[in-house]
């Protein structure tokens, strides 16, 4: 079956659930594991990682195959990328710390620490190996923020959960969340039979 | 051909981005001229939207108390808003108690001005200025602690309390850093500011200091600190330092004798050996010319082979527990090691002081 032919509905699906950016490619490990110590925070890094990715995944399609394919730059894709991606977000934190509070409250603080997440180039940089088409890179780029924010959330409510735990000393700290991330992973991984995107 | 290109494409990419971050900020982070009310009406201030409160009031020259530099990590910094910042940020949470939260405490670096906005900032912070100095001498008073007497080039004069403190701006591959040194000079040497240092090892602002050479400028903001010396010529004025704790004492006995010549007043300084001691001889000229003054240096290590000593022995809070009469009036200033502070806050307290007759300096 041609890429082109997949529903983007079946991308968005995937991008969440069996090929999870997070617990598949092990992308945006950073922030996942240095923000996730609380429910509330962990939401609004979500959302924030949700609505860049979703809005650089589109504007980077635009560049990659309106500007740099047909002039045969596609090898500088990478830097255009990276500089994209941190002036849009520099751009949407000046825009919503001017125009809405609490929305700059809930999201804008964390719009800084997404500028560098890997999983936002990652996503930009599988769209263009995987050869989608514009709706299915907004789905992907959708799906892949929504994955990322579902695995930060759970890995939140875990978290706090296990401050009640007693772990041994040996795992205290980072190595108990490693652990528990890698766990996480493998439960997802049950859910690779449903659909296969590559 | 295609490097070429490339390189023109990406350059092209960079300056548009660029232009249009800097129209985007024009447009956007444009909050126009905000009014800031300081203390209900005792000043006023205009200032750009736009930027942090901290930087607002540092442009106005108000100095508030900052050690990070504006970066949210020490905590210094804080002022009460009492209308138009918004939320407390979760980025100032580690730093505010709950009281703090509920009565407007803020961190003005992480404020940012952008309509009009009311504060409270104490009294003493608006009198805080920039000073420039020049290094007028050093010397050196013990194998590392270095007595540093700065000239005050503009203003010419700082007019501060006996035992406040400065902030020594250093430099640091990080931007300057800000480091507290109380003042040794007394009150009514208002042209000079004297600081003693003792190098910490790998320290910023001790090994600048340490280093500095006569005539070299320095710059500091002061003066800080909320003591207050007792105005009852009849209250006794008991300091004890320990280690290089020294200065604040010095300032306020000299001032004090200055002042009142007949003035009732205690020194007691805890040393480990012989090799720390200094100002001994100063002091006990100045016990031999005032009667009511009395030194009591305390040695804590044993005596080496070859050492004399003719003081005290022991931790020096024995010492304070020895010498002092009990349920006398009085006023306590400590300066030193934690451990030290606790030790003779005890002994004062059982020899009838209140807290708020007791201030310290714990470092």
């Amino acid at each position: 079956m041609d890429v082109s032919e997949i529903s983007p509905w079946i991308i968005l699906l995937a991008a969440i659930f069996t090929s999870n950016i997070l617990l598949a490619n092990f992308l945006g490990m950073c922030s996942f594991l240095a923000c996730s110590r609380q429910l509330a925070t962990a939401v609004g890094l979500g959302a924030a990682v949700v609505f860049v990715m979703t809005c650089t995944t589109a504007i980077n399609w635009g560049i990659y195959f309106g500007l740099l394919v047909p002039w045969k730059l596609d090898f500088l894709s990478f830097i255009v990328f990276i500089a994209v991606i941190a002036a849009f977000v520099q751009f949407v934190e000046m825009f919503v710390e001017r125009f809405s509070q609490r929305l700059y409250h809930a999201l804008g603080i964390f719009l800084p620490l997404i500028t560098v997440n890997c999983a936002i180039l990652g996503a930009a940089l599988f769209m263009v190996i995987r050869k989608y088409v514009f709706w299915q890179s907004v789905a992907f780029g959708f799906g892949a923020g929504v994955g990322w924010a579902l695995a930060i959330i759970l890995m939140a409510g875990l978290q706090q959960k296990l401050r009640y735990a007693k772990v041994p000393r040996p795992f205290q700290g980072v190595a108990i969340i490693m652990i528990v991330t890698g766990v996480m992973a493998m439960a997802f991984l049950g859910f690779a039979g449903m659909v296969r995107i590559q | 051909m295609i490097f070429v290109s490339a390189i023109a494409f990406f350059v092209v990419l960079l300056v548009g981005l660029a232009g249009l971050l800097i129209a985007a900020e024009r447009w956007l982070v444009n909050y126009g001229v905000c009014k800031i009310d300081i203390n209900a009406g005792e000043r006023s201030l205009e200032v750009d939207g736009g930027q942090t409160l901290l930087s607002a009031l540092n442009g106005a020259e108000i100095w508030i108390p900052s050690a990070c530099g504006g970066k949210g990590s020490c905590g210094y910094c804080k002022v009460t808003v009492l209308g138009g910042a918004g939320e407390v940020l979760p980025t100032e949470l580690p730093y505010l108690t709950r009281r703090e939260i509920r009565t407007g405490v803020r961190l003005a670096c992480q404020v940012k001005v952008r309509q009009d906005l009311t504060l409270r900032i104490p009294e003493e912070l608006l009198n805080v200025k920039l000073f420039r100095a020049a290094v007028a001498s050093t010397r050196s008073v013990t194998y590392d602690i270095k007595e540093i007497l700065l000239r005050l080039i503009d203003p010419a004069e700082i007019s501060h309390r006996p035992g406040q403190y400065v902030q020594i701006l250093a430099p640091s591959p990080d931007g300057a850093v800000s480091r507290a040194y109380s003042i040794s000079s007394p009150v009514h040497r208002p042209e000079v500011v004297e600081l003693i240092v003792r190098l910490v090892p790998g320290g910023i602002a001790s090994t600048y200091l340490h280093n500095l050479r006569e005539g070299q400028e320095v710059s500091f903001t002061g003066p800080y600190g909320e003591f207050v010396l007792s105005e009852e010529a009849d209250t006794e004025v008991i300091c004890v330092g320990g280690g290089c704790g020294m200065a604040p004492m010095k300032n306020i006995i000299h001032t004090l004798y200055q002042r009142w010549p007949g003035r009732s007043c205690w020194l007691f300084f805890g040393c480990r050996t012989t090799r720390d001691i200094f100002y001994l001889e100063e002091f006990r000229a100045l016990a031999a010319e005032h009667p009511s003054f009395h030194v009591v240096y305390a040695l804590s290590d044993p005596l080496g082979p070859g050492e004399r000593w003719d003081g005290q022995t022991g931790f020096i809070h024995l010492s304070v527990d020895k010498h002092l009469e009990p349920a006398v009036k009085r006023q306590a200033f400590l300066c030193g090691p934690p451990p030290m502070i606790d030790a003779v806050t005890r002994v004062l307290k059982d020899k009838g002081l209140r807290d708020a007759d007791i201030f310290y300096d714990k470092f």
